[in-house]
């Protein structure tokens, strides 16, 4: 289908753009266009402005700061996915996002964008949880900056206010810890029915830190922190993290769709969090 | 004489690669959307939300004055004019159908029915006014659960009183085809074995890949009419039929079409209305749906509950079936909606000569989307039925799921082989490729490996699904068909023109929409005229071009329309042979013709196609004793179906800890006959196993309580991609089909039919050991899931 008109603006800076977010109050932020190219095609959505962030050259990039990452919110997926840097520091960001949907998707569709989104069934979002990222967010009062677990507010609903952008995600260094992240869907192309991010580090044998969180298991990524405190100091052997990945579903409320229901997602839970668990010691 | 030395062997069996995949791949072609014409307006229709209200009123002023709109058209505008759709195939003669308009009056009856359209300068201009029509509607319960519906505890057509639209029924004792059911099933009561089962054949979605289109030019002596359709000359009579358009003034073009599964076996109500927008307005007028209104209105497939029951002795020998079906038509009867049900009614023995069968057929109405003809229509939904009930046999015997069949079907020494529904098969080798298929699935290694996960108890098991299956091509005998209560015929047309160039011109009544019938047609006609495949050009799908022809479905282009095309290149050779005589000076029955020559048998002397075409252009020296025109058209009617048979072997892993199944080899062993492309029966045997598997894994149209589609776009409806096939091992055998001249049978819907029940039985067979005996369609991780943990409390 044909969206409805709006009107469109292009902006080079990340000024110009906070400007025209404050100037337009009915207004949708374009940041590769993934989700809210069909949502303006089916009239799901149909803004009076559309503020395509694309030609913002500062927001793209991986850049190494010191203890962090930090990763521009309009690096495209495909730019992540291919960084050293990533694939070093935060390789559970690179696993996930090899993830996702296919290479088209992956030029086009930037980090932020999808974090921004926040589509509870999206892969980077368990990730950003998983891994304490820290979001930094521009508006026209100056920057601020909100960890991930108070980012992600609810379902597409996050701390971002209308005339707020998100310009750039900072990532601690989890250099040389093992990663994994497994994702359930019924085709490849599709979003996840449960996923598991998971982060360890070892010390010899054992689990010294464990980072794990849950995708499509609420209206948030859920940090299953019960499973990281079981963990720690545990050997990484198949029964301790099988016993571990039980408390995976503690506490949350995932829904009821075509593709389950809750009990199901619960079960799943435990089951993909044990397997990215192990997984994860395995590479590390 | 000119020796064949410098031509390939044959075209015949030359996997030749498809002369029409650069243009189609590239999309750089005539798609319908692509047609742009001077002064070219666009329609978007409004579809109603609801799928069961009454329409109270519609208010068209803010559309009316929206920028750029010429006219918005409601159902009470064209009452008079529009007609009603056809539906083509009574499958009784008190058959109960409501009126089925194009565009509804004061009803709908399914979410997605048209009920107003917009047209306007450009498509954005229309889709925006669209949004401004207003219509108020009374909502009505709406008559959706299928079962329910067949006891009308809810009436999909108040007017009508009751849902079932028809009863139909086949019976061997009836029929003097076999014995009595009902006996045969008290027998086996008694010291055999009877098998009780119900079956879901889920709703599902064509999906093609272009959307349907259409343009109208009004303004050309025959108005024209392009539409991304598989039946161009049924759009042109139904045109005339229903709207009173004289035929000769009508021109249908059926351009490259991209996909259509059944799905565009259709005449549809967006045809009508575009047609009606155009004869309005004075102008060309397009309509292209969106994917969404294609998942809501273009007609779904399937949709059945079949209620199964086997009986057999002890030792495995089937002694009998039964089948009640009930078949969901949707809101109203399309084409050949009312038949499908009734084209797998002979497909229900599948390979085998049990001795007594009955089934009943009961045609229901909701208020869903109509269904009608969907890849295999009929034939897939027996296969799965019969194949299924077979491996439970196999069980309750104790015996391997193969050797159960091969105690039951028909020997490859007893064809021709007259079966209990009262078809007679030509031809098949079931032994042969049942052979085959073990051999390369390699079936002895997977039992052992199966074995071995049963008993180390490994939370991925591993299952064997088999299909042997046959099916009925080459649609169809038109004394059938009448006999059957379909109103059209199964004929098929052709004709063959020699240009002067010695180039050729082959026009088929077939309209490919991806079968690639421009190659095969050209390697036919090579072959018989022994001209080269690269100076064959075939036309189609045009009504001024291909002015008979009944085109493309069921697996008849080649078996009905290519033996069309080779009776009229035959004919080709007969009006040159006195010509060639006359021309050197012989006696026309020492002429010989070999290699796209005639010879003149032990001389030298003789003329190509190619010089007689040109004798012929110039006509100088023709005396006028035989007509100047080598041309020739030919109409065949088919003299029985074609029965290609195979069989297909599946293993899966079956994840007990998500419920998740993987196919981790596939074999198919088909039998199709003589093949004409090796390489466009391979396309056609990966096509049809992927939209099998997906009907058995991914594909299901699902409604909510108020009978709105929830599966209405690609991230609920779930069609499989590359990275979720396996890799296909296929492999031929064989077995040339009698009922042709050259022993073709037919490939488009074989890996559709074959490749459901494979797949299930496959998980099925995984999970036995768990107690699971069943699993519904399409096995989601979520549904096998939940088969386990039942599975494991009984």
């Amino acid at each position: 289908m044909i969206p409805a008109p709006f009107e469109y603006f292009a902006p080079a800076t990340i000024d110009e753009a906070l400007g025209l977010l404050r100037e337009h109050s009915d207004a949708k932020v374009l940041a590769g266009g993934q989700s809210l190219m069909p949502a303006l095609r089916l009239r799901l959505a149909a803004p009076d402005t559309i503020v395509d962030l694309g030609k913002i050259d500062e927001l793209r990039g991986v850049r190494d700061d010191g203890d962090v990452l930090v990763i521009g919110a309009m690096t495209p997926h495909s730019v992540v996915q291919a960084s050293p840097a990533v694939n070093e520091h935060a390789r559970l960001i690179s696993l996930a996002t090899a993830t996702v949907g296919d290479p088209q998707i992956r030029h086009r569709g930037t980090f932020g964008g999808s974090l921004a989104h926040a589509d509870p069934a999206a892969d980077l979002p368990a990730v950003a949880v998983a891994l304490d990222a820290s979001f930094v967010i521009a508006g026209t009062q100056g920057r601020r900056t909100v960890s991930a677990a108070d980012f992600f507010q609810g379902v597409f609903s996050t701390a971002l206010g209308e005339d707020e952008l998100l310009v750039e995600v900072r990532v601690p260094k989890y250099t040389g810890w093992g990663a994994h992240y497994e994702k359930f869907n019924r085709v490849a192309q599709a979003w996840s029915i449960v996923s598991v991010a998971a982060a360890v580090r070892l010390d010899g044998d054992s689990i010294a830190e464990a980072r794990v969180a849950l995708g499509n298991m609420g209206s948030t990524p859920v940090r299953a922190t019960a499973v990281e405190e079981a963990l720690v100091g545990r050997p990484a052997t198949a029964d301790a993290v099988r016993e571990a990945a039980a408390r995976a579903a503690d506490g949350t409320s995932p829904v009821t769709d075509l593709n389950g229901d809750a009990d199901y997602r619960r079960h799943l839970a435990t089951v993909l969090t044990r397997r990215a668990v192990l997984a994860a010691a395995g590479t590390a | 004489m000119t020796t064949t030395e410098d031509r390939p062997a044959t075209e015949i069996g030359n996997p030749r690669r498809r002369k029409e995949d650069a243009r189609l791949i590239t999309g750089r072609t005539r798609w319908t959307d692509n047609i742009v014409l001077p002064g070219m307006q666009h329609i978007a229709m409004v579809r109603s939300p609801f799928a069961h209200a009454r329409i109270t009123s519609i208010d068209t002023e803010a559309a009316r004055a929206s920028t750029g709109v010429v006219a918005v058209i409601t159902g009470a505008d064209i009452a008079d004019e529009q007609g009603a759709l056809p539906n083509a195939w009574a499958v009784v003669s008190d058959q109960q159908a409501p009126v089925h308009p194009s565009m509804a009056v004061d009803h709908v009856a399914f979410a997605g029915e048209i009920v107003a359209m917009v047209v306007a300068r450009t498509a954005a201009e229309a889709n925006d006014a669209a949004e401004l029509v207003d219509v108020d509607y009374e909502e009505l319960a709406p008559a959706l659960e299928l079962r329910a519906a067949a006891r009308d505890e809810v009436i999909a057509h108040p007017d009508l009183g009751t849902n079932v639209s028809a009863v139909w029924a086949y019976d061997s004792a009836e029929s003097g085809t076999g014995g009595d059911v009902e006996a045969a099933i008290a027998a086996a009561r008694d010291g055999g074995i009877v098998i009780e089962r119900e079956f879901r054949q889920q709703r599902l979605i064509p999906a093609f890949m272009e959307p349907r289109a259409i343009v109208v030019d009004p303004t050309t002596e025959q108005m024209t009419v392009w539409s991304s359709t598989q039946v161009p000359h049924f759009v042109k009579i139904f045109i005339a039929l229903v709207l009173g358009i004289p035929e000769h003034k009508i021109r249908v073009i059926a351009p490259d079409v991209g996909g259509g599964f059944g799905g565009k076996l259709q005449f549809t109500p967006e045809e009508v209305l575009t047609v009606i927008a155009a004869r309005r307005t004075g102008k060309p007028c397009k309509y292209c749906e969106t994917r969404s209104e294609s998942f809501m209105a273009a007609h779904h497939g399937r949709d059945q509950w079949q209620q199964v029951t086997l009986a057999a002795n002890a030792d495995g020998t089937v002694t009998g079936l039964k089948v009640e079906l009930t078949a969901d038509m949707g809101a109203y009867l399309g084409l050949v909606t009312s038949a499908i049900p009734l084209l797998g009614a002979f497909m229900y023995n599948g390979i085998y000569k049990f001795p007594s069968y009955h089934l009943g057929i009961t045609n229901v109405f909701t208020n869903k989307t109509w269904t009608d003809a969907y890849r295999g229509a009929g034939r897939p939904e027996a296969t799965y039925a019969i194949e299924r009930v077979m491996d439970e046999l196999a069980v309750r015997v104790g015996v391997d799921p193969l050797e159960i069949r091969e105690r039951n079907w028909i020997k490859h020494e007893e064809f021709p082989f007259s079966t209990v529904s009262g078809l007679q098969y030509d031809s098949g080798n079931y032994e042969a490729a049942t052979a085959k298929a073990r051999d390369l699935f390699r079936y002895d290694d997977l039992r052992k490996e199966q074995a071995e996960r049963r008993e180390s108890g490994d939370p991925v098991q591993l299952g064997i699904g088999i299909s042997t299956y046959t099916e009925m091509c080459g649609l169809a005998p038109s004394r059938w068909l009448g006999s059957m209560g379909y109103v059209g015929g199964g004929w098929e047309h052709a004709a063959v023109r020699m240009l002067p160039t010695g180039k050729v011109e082959v026009v088929t009544g077939t309209s490919p929409h991806g079968q690639g019938h421009e190659t095969a047609w050209s390697q036919l006609v090579a072959d018989r005229l022994g001209v080269a495949f690269e100076d064959v050009e075939v036309l189609h799908g045009d009504t001024q071009v291909a002015v008979r022809g009944l085109d493309t479905y069921g697996s008849r282009s080649l078996a009905v329309g290519g033996m069309a095309v080779l009776a009229a290149a035959d004919k080709v050779i007969e009006k040159a042979k006195p010509i060639a005589a006359q021309l050197l000076e012989a006696n026309a029955d020492d002429l010989e013709f070999s290699a796209g020559r005639y010879g003149v048998r032990g001389t030298d002397a003789g003329l190509t196609l190619a010089e007689l075409a040109f004798a012929v252009f110039q006509g100088h020296k023709l005396d006028g004793s035989a007509e100047g025109c080598l041309d020739a058209d030919a109409t065949l009617d088919p003299d029985d179906f074609s029965f290609p048979h195979g069989t297909h072997l599946c293993a899966v892993e079956v994840d007990t800890e998500t419920g998740l199944s993987t196919i981790r080899s596939y074999v198919s062993v088909d039998d199709v006959g003589v093949v004409v492309n090796p390489l466009i029966v391979e396309g056609q045997v990966h096509g049809g196993l992927a939209q099998g598997i997906a009907q058995a894994l991914y594909e299901e149209a699902v409604h909510d309580d108020s009978g709105t589609l929830i599966s209405g776009s690609f991230d609920q409806y779930l069609l499989p991609g590359a990275p979720d096939l396996p890799r296909f091992e296929t492999a031929r055998t064989e077995t040339p089909a009698t009922t042709n001249q050259l022993g073709v049978k037919g490939v488009g819907e074989a890996g559709t039919i074959a490749s459901t029940p494979a797949v299930v039985n496959a998980i099925v067979d995984a999970l036995r050991p768990l107690g699971v005996t069943d699993v519904t369609m399409p096995c989601t991780p979520y549904r096998v899931w939940k088969a386990i943990q039942e599975g494991e409390q009984s």
